[in-house]
């Protein structure tokens, strides 16, 4: 949990990480070095690990004593929200694979035996 | 005694704070699914600038900096820094606010508007959303301003300060995510 205790280092490690990764993502995606799905996996774990640095240098998230309520209440939500948008991707990605018109046309084609 | 009245106020904050982000999780879920669907208008590469997105990011991350300091600042009692530290990251989160601002206007200037296509809507009321908070941020700084210099750094000031200093962290982590879920994953895909 964010304290009054934290020190102007931790506070500036996790400024010039997060400036430095930020950084990183924004050259891979300039330079494309590498094919789409991966650049993409790449940047996706570059923006977690910001997360995490976030949570550990600014926001202090854990340190507190135990029980660590805030740790799990942040853990049961990033679930939720994890739950939420892979969720909705994968669903809406294969509503779309399975009825876009054309295969439909084909199904009822195949069904009235045309 | 009070120790703990503290701690429920930060727990209670906390909680609001994760059902802020489960918001942001079905904007981005919401985003995610619509954003190919341009119905024939602008695509997302058309209209994101990404050096111009990326200026955006530093002074957020600066301002979430700066703020951090100001926290730090007020534990030692010193009023001046805790102004002037509290003051940058004001200006910071200004000057991130006007750029996002003038970014939305030039894309409704050119007809780009929220009612165009799914894609845009999606769009809008992601990155739009950030920025209503962001201006709440702004207007609850200045009211930590007017507090501050009326009665100095209190206890309950202090508490103030850190539940601010919370938010601001907040809507960082939050921008990190429309930062390369929205603009670096639209111009590579």
């Amino acid at each position: 949990m964010i304290n009054l205790h934290g020190t102007v280092k931790s506070y500036l490690i996790g400024f010039l990480l997060s400036i430095i990764l930020s950084l990183i993502a924004y050259n891979l995606v300039l330079t494309h070095p590498i094919s789409n799905i991966s650049l993409i996996a790449l940047i996706i774990i570059i923006a977690f690990v910001q997360l995490f640095v976030q949570l550990i240098f600014f926001i202090h998230l854990g340190q507190d004593s135990p029980p660590k309520w805030h740790l799990i209440f942040f853990i049961s939500t990033f679930c939720a929200i994890l739950a939420i948008v892979v969720g909705s991707i994968w669903i809406m990605s294969h509503l779309n694979y399975n009825m876009t018109p054309k295969q439909m046309n084909q199904y009822i084609k195949d069904q009235s035996g045309i | 005694m009070k120790e703990e009245v503290n701690d429920r106020t930060f727990f209670g904050f906390w909680v609001y704070l994760m059902t802020d982000l489960l918001m942001f999780g079905g904007l981005f879920a919401a985003f995610a699914v619509l954003r190919t669907n341009s119905f024939g208008g602008v695509t997302e590469k058309d209209i994101y600038n990404l050096p111009y997105v990326l200026l955006e990011s530093v002074l957020l991350l600066t301002s979430s900096f700066t703020a951090g300091l100001a926290i730090l600042s007020s534990t030692k009692g010193n009023v001046k820094a805790v102004i002037g530290l509290l003051f940058a990251t004001f200006l910071l989160g200004v000057s991130f606010l006007g750029m996002e601002l003038y970014e939305f206007s030039n894309l409704f200037k050119e007809g780009h508007t929220f009612q165009k296509s799914a894609f845009l809507s999606s769009y809008f009321t992601l990155v739009g959303t950030h920025g209503v908070h962001i201006l709440v941020g702004l207007i609850w700084m200045i009211i930590l301003f007017i507090y501050i210099l009326k009665r100095g750094l209190t206890k309950s000031a202090l508490r103030k300060l850190t539940l601010f200093s919370l938010f601001w962290h907040f809507l960082d982590i939050v921008w990190i995510f429309i930062f390369t879920i929205v603009y670096l994953m639209g111009v590579s895909l």
